[in-house]
């Protein structure tokens, strides 16, 4: 079985193949070759940094055209900025146009929030917790408001509960911090920085058909 | 349920192995980096840093092979600090495994450094490391190459200018606390949480659990870092959430 991180030139995606390789894939890519990404049996789809600099990646790797097609096509995992790109609308950089995969925007956190009688920081990071608001293969063995690692300024809200899976709150946000939908799962957070539980949501992943 | 207060052990790292210094000057080694940074995950660390206190002078490729080994076996994030001077020294680190840099006299040299930085790799991964000893108004100056150096620099203006640079995080030690177990500086602490809209983590001078508490709760801190009282099995990671459980905060539990 391989599994493809598809390799735009955004952030360190070694992490995320280590902590792959550590749960047991046997094959891990790292690619921007169109050939390789179809062939895969599995798709991470990351992403750091800015949204609008992420697309223009994404066109100067020539992944602009077949990338709706590729993430519909197996299972597919997408982490941070990848969660994000999905979505129809990101507010970053003066208004970005997703992917359009899973219905809803994406938002700045407000300035002045409070979290824990503190002004709450941006970005949020650190440890918070994601309550499972809808089974999903991808939970198995993971507990209900389990900690994970979060280290972002814009959050997801779908538009559809159903593709809710994930929730967590910063300061008086409650956002979508796992989406899924059909063959897509995709998180805020680092499951590769997310210890125990993060290794296991990638372990998920790897036995996961896609349904 | 709001976001947790980490607790970050502190890795200085000479030649490969783990030391801590007090007060810079007399050295204890305590250990293999990949055993201890693998037994605080374990524990139940939040984040592990990695100080390369040898950077200046020896062999600057052993702490990217250390860097390597750990972020093997090791998956919460892992810093790394000590002669981060270029692009591609962060580039180099990031490679290895490392999720943040922490960037201290460099910034010093060449504040441009750290926009350029934040711009190519993106603010999450680029840690500011502020030296802090207080002068004879109160107020706090930047001291550079291991506390040696006065930069006659503001501390808390310097932390303002880094994170309107595009700096995540600020990482703030106390020079005239560290070594000496007597609490973080918290008048420091407070004074730099409350004028940076990025996340502060509070370093030198943690003796106890009630040091790390008062970091958070009087310094207003969003992370706390000590070295000694956990490399040499005094208190466990374990125990230091539990201490900050007891006192209302928020921690990440095993």
């Amino acid at each position: 079985m391989t599994v493809a991180i598809i390799d735009y030139g955004m952030g360190n995606v070694r992490s995320v193949a280590r902590a792959l390789e550590h749960v047991g894939a046997m094959k891990v890519l790292i690619t921007d070759n169109l050939a390789e990404l179809r062939e895969a049996d599995r798709l991470v789809f990351p992403g750091q940094g800015a949204i609008a600099s992420c697309f223009s990646h994404i066109r100067d790797h020539g992944l602009a055209e077949e990338l709706g097609n590729l993430l519909r096509s197996k299972p597919v995992l997408g982490i941070c900025l990848g969660l994000q790109a999905l979505f129809d609308f990101s507010e970053e950089d003066g208004g970005v146009a997703g992917l359009g995969l899973i219905p809803g925007r994406v938002e700045r956190f407000p300035a002045g929030m409070i979290d824990g009688g503190e002004r709450a920081k941006i970005p949020q990071m650190g440890w918070n917790r994601v309550t499972q608001h809808s089974a999903h293969p991808l939970w198995h063995g993971i507990p209900d408001a389990a900690w994970f690692y979060f280290v972002h300024s814009y959050y997801a809200s779908a538009a559809d509960d159903n593709n809710r899976s994930g929730i967590c709150q910063y300061g008086d946000v409650e956002f979508t911090a796992a989406a899924a939908r059909e063959n897509i799962f995709a998180v805020q957070f680092h499951p590769e920085k997310s210890h125990r539980d993060g290794l296991q949501l990638l372990r998920n992943f790897l036995s996961w058909d896609g349904t | 349920m709001p976001l947790s207060k980490r607790i970050i052990p502190c890795l200085d790292v000479d030649g490969g192995r783990v030391v801590k210094g007090v007060r810079f000057v007399e050295i204890n080694d305590a250990g293999d980096p990949v055993e201890v940074a693998r037994r605080y995950s374990e524990e139940g660390a939040d984040e592990v840093v990695f100080l390369d206190i040898t950077a200046s002078s020896d062999d600057r490729e052993t702490i990217v092979h250390v860097v390597e080994q750990v972020a093997d076996q090791v998956f919460i994030p892992l810093t790394v600090g000590g002669g981060i001077r270029e692009l591609a020294d962060v580039r180099r680190m990031l490679n290895a495994g490392a999720d943040k840099v922490a960037i201290n006299t460099a910034a010093v040299n060449r504040p441009e450094f750290v926009r350029e930085a934040a711009q190519h790799f993106g603010s999450q991964c680029i840690v500011v490391a502020v030296d802090a000893k207080q002068t004879e108004s109160g107020c706090w100056e930047v001291f550079t190459h291991g506390g040696r150096r006065a930069t006659g620099i503001d501390v808390v203006e310097w932390c303002r200018q880094m994170a309107d640079s595009g700096a995540g995080e600020i990482l703030l030690t106390s020079m005239d606390r560290d070594g000496t177990r007597e609490g973080f500086d918290l008048a420091l602490t407070r004074a730099v949480a409350d004028a940076v809209p990025i996340p502060v983590i509070a370093s030198g001078g943690v003796g106890d659990l009630n040091h790390l508490v008062a970091g958070v709760r009087d310094g207003g801190a969003d992370a706390v870092l000590a070295a000694s009282i956990f490399h040499f099995g005094e208190y466990t990671i374990d125990a230091a959430k539990q201490a900050m459980a007891q006192a209302g905060l928020t921690v990440r539990e095993r």
